[in-house]
């Protein structure tokens, strides 16, 4: 059990930055998807994800599979779509989501049009799926920069995140912050989305992010706590699915990603804020 | 009138407010002196809350001015708080963000800090609620903990919109206590209030506001059955075809 769990780690030098990789980028990426999550912006969070896609493809169009090119592409068009569908959503009647739809699906149509220009569909498979075991130094250290950027904001800007979740009316009067805020905190969603997507893809680098803070949900009720599940759920679904996709075969970013997705099916049968938990009778009930 | 007398507060001048081209505050004229405690009370749709989001600087004035003394700290409890009851927070965290102007983004909460949310929670009848989690609160107990997180403010000018909306007699005896210590401490408080009632008991001043000022002075004056036949008469759709408001002098609305 233990030779299964710790060989292909020891033995194989791509394990082992495939395993430094998602598990910085669990450390980044999960307290800004509970963020997300908190804010009712989960799926702003894939919105984004597929955003990213022609920058990227941009990058990958003139300079090949190159990280430094393809990173501020994505960050390119995602600052865009986020800027453009927010700004929309804060000086017209539409709302973010809507907003944020149009942007998107605008930019993942570009996105695809500019793959399909050049290249194979095997290139649009890298582009949208990632190889988390083939991620060099430049990847290593572009997804610890991330990391470090993303944990520094977050702890500075940790009171006026919480006061744009849970009062933004108060917020607004009191300090000029929650606008800035919220576009900081965009800027922080595509950042590591941007991170991801080298090892996990376009698509998926989204899951890393927003399937441990939603598991994380049914078993604590406080910010911190929450963000610190989420790390956690994040670590143990990297090393389950890498284990898996070594063991099985399977491509690496989806095995991470399927791994997570059964953390938070656990978490919503058994956490003691999940499904399962009013169903059981209660025996005793207190006064008071 | 004498505009900006060195003891006033709040001062409007000939100050419409409203939506679109549409005025919601209609003229008004008059001074909110320091340490006033004010009730502004009219029909539905009469411009109470727009003349508050209009006091806070949420809302800018259409035309005329509406002057806040310089150094006014200011605390507001708007009627519809976009308060998210579902975000995981304790009521501590909740009055807490009360320190906000004290310690910003970044100042530590220190002893002293936790201290006075602790104070306030015993002030507003919610001790030993500071741990539990906000969405397990009643409305009335939201609404004292919202009070809880004013008096954390400590703020100079107080602004409450509709504070005793379904809310059951005790609280309101208990918020309306807190009102009247604010009024002893000097503090000046303007309060939006329906119940005429509570106006005429606790108020020693009330402003009635029908889009244009109706009466504006001491309480038993403002508050008569025929000012408020007058209030109701006012025509509170908005009416696209409505004449342009030509320059003219201002009726003063003042008494205070």
């Amino acid at each position: 059990m233990v030779d299964w769990v710790v060989a292909p780690f020891l033995e194989f030098a791509f394990m082992q930055r495939a395993l430094a990789g998602a598990l910085l980028l669990s450390l980044s990426a999960c307290p800004v998807g509970v963020f997300l999550m908190l804010r009712r912006m989960s799926l702003t969070g894939d919105a984004m994800s597929h955003a990213i896609l022609p920058g990227a493809a941009a990058g990958f169009l003139l300079y090949g599979l190159e990280i430094v090119p393809m990173t501020i592409g994505g960050l390119i068009a995602g600052a865009i779509v986020a800027l453009g569908a927010g700004a929309v959503a804060r000086l017209t009647v539409q709302r973010e989501d809507a907003s944020m739809a149009a942007f998107y699906l605008v930019s993942l149509a570009i996105g695809v049009v500019m793959v399909s220009l050049r290249g194979s569909s095997v290139d649009l498979m890298h582009v949208l799926f990632g190889t988390v075991l083939a991620l060099n130094d430049d990847a290593l250290w572009l997804i610890g920069l991330v990391a470090a950027v993303t944990l520094a904001t977050t702890v500075l800007l940790w009171r006026a995140l919480v006061g744009e979740c849970l009062d933004p009316l108060f917020l607004r009067s009191v300090s000029g912050l929650g606008g800035v805020v919220h576009f900081v905190f965009l800027g922080l969603v595509v950042l590591n989305l941007v991170a991801g997507f080298q090892a996990l893809g376009t698509l998926l680098s989204v899951g890393l992010m927003i399937l441990p803070g939603a598991a994380a949900r049914f078993w604590v009720n406080d910010a911190v706590a929450m963000c610190v599940a989420s790390v956690g759920i994040g670590i143990v679904s990297s090393l389950g699915g890498l284990l898996l996709s070594y063991h099985a075969s399977l491509p690496s970013g989806p095995a991470i990603i399927l791994s997570a997705g059964v953390v938070y099916l656990v978490s919503l049968l058994a956490g003691p804020r999940g499904v399962l938990r009013p169903a059981l009778p209660r025996r005793h009930h207190r006064t008071a | 009138m004498n505009p900006r007398t060195a003891d006033a507060c709040i001062t409007f001048e000939d100050l419409t407010v409203g939506y679109g081209s549409h005025a919601a505050v209609h003229h008004l004229t008059g001074q909110v002196p320091r340490g006033a405690l004010l009730a502004v009370v009219g029909p539905n749709g009469s411009g109470k809350s727009t003349l508050i989001k209009c006091i806070t600087g949420l809302l800018a004035p259409m035309s005329g001015t509406c002057h806040i003394a310089a150094r006014t700290s200011l605390a507001y409890l708007p009627q519809q708080s976009e308060l998210d009851c579902s975000f995981p927070a304790r009521v501590v965290d909740l009055v807490a963000l009360g320190l906000w102007r004290k310690r910003g983004l970044l100042g530590r909460h220190r002893a002293e800090d936790r201290g006075a949310v602790a104070d306030a929670l015993r002030a507003v009848g919610l001790d030993g609620f500071g741990r539990r989690p906000i969405d397990s609160l009643s409305g009335g107990q939201l609404q004292r903990a919202l009070f809880a997180r004013l008096l954390v403010q400590d703020a100079d000018l107080i602004l409450l919109d509709e504070p005793f909306n379904a809310i059951d007699e005790k609280t309101i005896r208990d918020l309306i206590g807190l009102i009247l210590h604010w009024h002893g401490e000097g503090r000046t408080v303007v309060v939006v209030v329906h119940d005429l009632d509570l106006v005429r008991a606790h108020f020693p001043q009330a402003l009635l506001l029908a889009r244009r000022p109706i009466a504006w002075g001491p309480s038993a004056e403002v508050v008569t059955p025929q000012n408020m036949q007058r209030a109701r008469q006012f025509q509170e759709a908005w009416d696209d075809d409505a004449p342009w408001c030509e320059p003219s002098p201002a009726p003063a609305g003042d008494v205070a």
